[in-house]
């Protein structure tokens, strides 16, 4: 009996429009936390968040470790350590994203479903986006809450009102900044290795660019030069901590909303059910 | 003028797809040039040789390629207002191996049915259903990095089915199948346009494909419309077509450009055996003093029925 003659049904059921990006992104996590070594990896970036809640700890239960007492200085910190994690889940995950499509054409499947190019980028941005908030914003958040659950007031928190928007609007602006550069060059190739290396090479050829022009110019003025360093000082301004670098934090900000809005026009040319090669 | 109105809107309902002027540019290469064509309902064969821009053609109903001119409606709606709309009314088969990354056939399907809008059970049971229609039943488990070429080729047709469309365009769909594969996904194909009710688009330079599956064919040829409409029209010859045997004691060139001269049509099929196409009422007859005129000896002459073949050939100039 020919294959065909068991059946096919016309579907009678009800369909709904403009979720694709939400269908983009759950099934983009749901794969990855199907990931053995992906998942180790994003427990591994909670092992910050525990050593300063025993910090904590120790420093809400001991009078003689107030040395280690949490600052808003503290919370700045933890959100520089946490960049090594950032790192590894960003060319991990990040670099593969689109690239991986593109070898194996899928951006055509894609795209012949009613979805739009922006709704099939918001997807995937969304994947990498909700990982790297669970490794920056999640933890930042949980440690403000530890925090006072250790202490057994509010001062701290009173005091440093500032810092439940500063952890918001720092994890907005380096989960967004990482997430649009490294997905505008997971765009450019078929090869997710190599889209790790391009963005490995962004993050150290401009830094050793900048230590190069420090060393010529003899000042950090140049600093915004450096992909890392506009983060950091960015970071700095909002967490009211002294800026590391004499370039103005505004500088800074404003070669961050370069790269984002760069990182959207890559990704808009690339992004297409065709390639045209005119 | 209101009813000339209304049977206007009648015709457009009728047709699934209709083109008017398009034209796409690759750059400043030309892929269509003032396409104007229309699709009837059913299973319609889109032909053209390799680069005639069938694919074109087919991206572009998609939206994925912008015409620098011209309108397209397909299912009544228009390409350039409501591309999703369609879309959500469309199954696209490609061309090349395609596919979503680190997923197995199942999980892949239902994928492609939620992103079309299905509800994730209702993804889920049609992707198991449509597997087993396009015969992945028992593969359905295994990751599509594994498949061969022929499931791959199902594979694709079943992510374009799952939300269950009012019109398929497949892309080649018998691209690298051993004969049985082929003759299977044709049988798959014609079931659909003919006991599903899907209207398709079968795009092919592979002529026996499309006679088999297609109830019309649009002919393509260098990014022009060469010919359109039902198969069993256009192979109704305005003449008579004879197959004959020749022995020639020269060369059998000079009889061809005799018989091209006279205003008959021929082409050889084998060393020997020619395809003549005689219009209006000259038959054999006509055919016969021409060769006695060659000193041709016809050691063997039957009547013909014109292919699909004649006709691309035809409506390409490949005389």
């Amino acid at each position: 009996m020919p294959i065909h003659e068991q059946g096919y049904r016309r579907y009678r059921g009800g369909k709904a429009g403009g979720r694709a990006w939400v269908v983009i992104m759950t099934t983009g996590i749901r794969t990855m936390l199907g990931n053995r070594l992906f998942v180790i990896l994003l427990a591994g970036a909670w092992i910050q968040f525990l050593v300063r809640a025993i910090q904590f700890y120790i420093a809400a239960n001991f009078s003689q470790a107030a040395v280690i007492a949490p600052r808003a200085g503290t919370f700045r910190d933890f959100f520089d350590w946490q960049d090594i994690p950032v790192y590894i889940v960003t060319v991990w995950l990040g670099a593969r994203l689109i690239a991986e499509d593109q070898r194996v054409n899928a951006l055509q499947i894609y795209l012949s479903k009613p979805l739009t190019r922006a709704e099939y980028i918001f997807g995937k941005l969304g994947i990498l986006v909700s990982f790297l908030l669970f490794i920056t914003w999640l933890p930042a958040m949980l440690l403000l809450a530890v925090q006072v659950v250790f202490a057994g007031n509010f001062e701290f928190l009173r005091a440093n009102a500032y810092l439940f928007p500063a952890i918001t609007l720092y994890s907005a602006i380096e989960v967004a900044t990482v997430s649009t550069t490294v997905l505008a060059l997971s765009s450019l190739s078929t090869n997710s290795r190599f889209v790790g290396i391009m963005y490995t090479g962004l993050l150290f050829f401009s830094k050793s660019l900048y230590g190069v022009l420090r060393f010529i110019t003899g000042s950090t003025r140049v600093a915004w030069i450096g992909f890392g360093n506009n983060l950091t000082q960015v970071g700095d301004a909002i967490f009211r901590v002294p800026l590391h670098y004499q370039t103005p934090w505004a500088v800074s900000l404003l070669v961050i909303l370069l790269l984002i809005a760069g990182s959207a026009f890559v990704l808009e040319r690339r992004v297409r059910g065709v390639e045209v090669i005119a | 003028m209101a009813d000339s109105a209304a049977a206007g809107e009648a015709r457009e309902a009728r047709e699934i797809i209709t083109l008017e002027n398009v034209t796409v540019m690759y750059g400043r290469q030309r892929a269509l040039a003032d396409v104007t064509a229309t699709f009837l309902p059913g299973a319609v064969g889109l032909l053209g040789p390799n680069g005639a821009g069938k694919s074109t053609l087919l991206k572009t109903l998609l939206g994925f390629v912008t015409p620098s001119q011209g309108r397209m409606r397909v299912l009544g709606l228009d390409v350039a207002v409501s591309p999703l709309e369609i879309r959500a009314r469309t199954g696209y088969m490609p061309e090349n191996d395609a596919h979503i990354p680190g997923m197995n056939a199942v999980s892949f399907v239902a994928y492609c049915g939620e992103l079309a809008g299905l509800p994730r059970t209702d993804a889920m049971q049609r992707a198991h259903e449509v597997l087993f229609y396009v015969g992945l039943g028992e593969a359905r488990y295994r990751n599509l990095e594994t498949y061969s070429t022929g499931m791959k080729q199902r594979i694709k047709l079943a992510q374009a089915l799952v939300h269950d469309p009012d019109l398929l365009f497949l892309d080649e769909p018998t691209n690298g199948l051993d004969p049985r594969g082929r003759e299977e996904m044709l049988e798959l194909v014609r079931d659909l346009a003919h006991n599903k009710g899907v209207n398709l688009i079968l795009s092919s330079h592979v002529l026996p494909d499309v006679e088999f599956v297609c109830d019309s064919v649009v002919v393509l040829d260098k990014g022009r419309l060469a010919t359109s409409g039902p198969i069993a029209a256009l192979k109704q010859p305005r003449g008579q077509m004879f197959e004959l045997r020749v022995k020639t004691p020269g060369e059998l060139t000079l009889f061809f450009a005799r018989l091209r001269a006279d205003g008959l049509e021929c082409h050889a099929t084998d060393e020997d055996i020619v395809r003549v196409f005689v219009p209006g009422d000259g038959g054999a007859r006509q055919l016969f003093a021409i060769a006695a005129a060659e000193q041709v000896q016809v050691r063997h002459l039957k009547p013909s029925v014109p292919t699909l073949e004649d006709v691309f050939a035809h409506a390409v100039g490949q005389d």
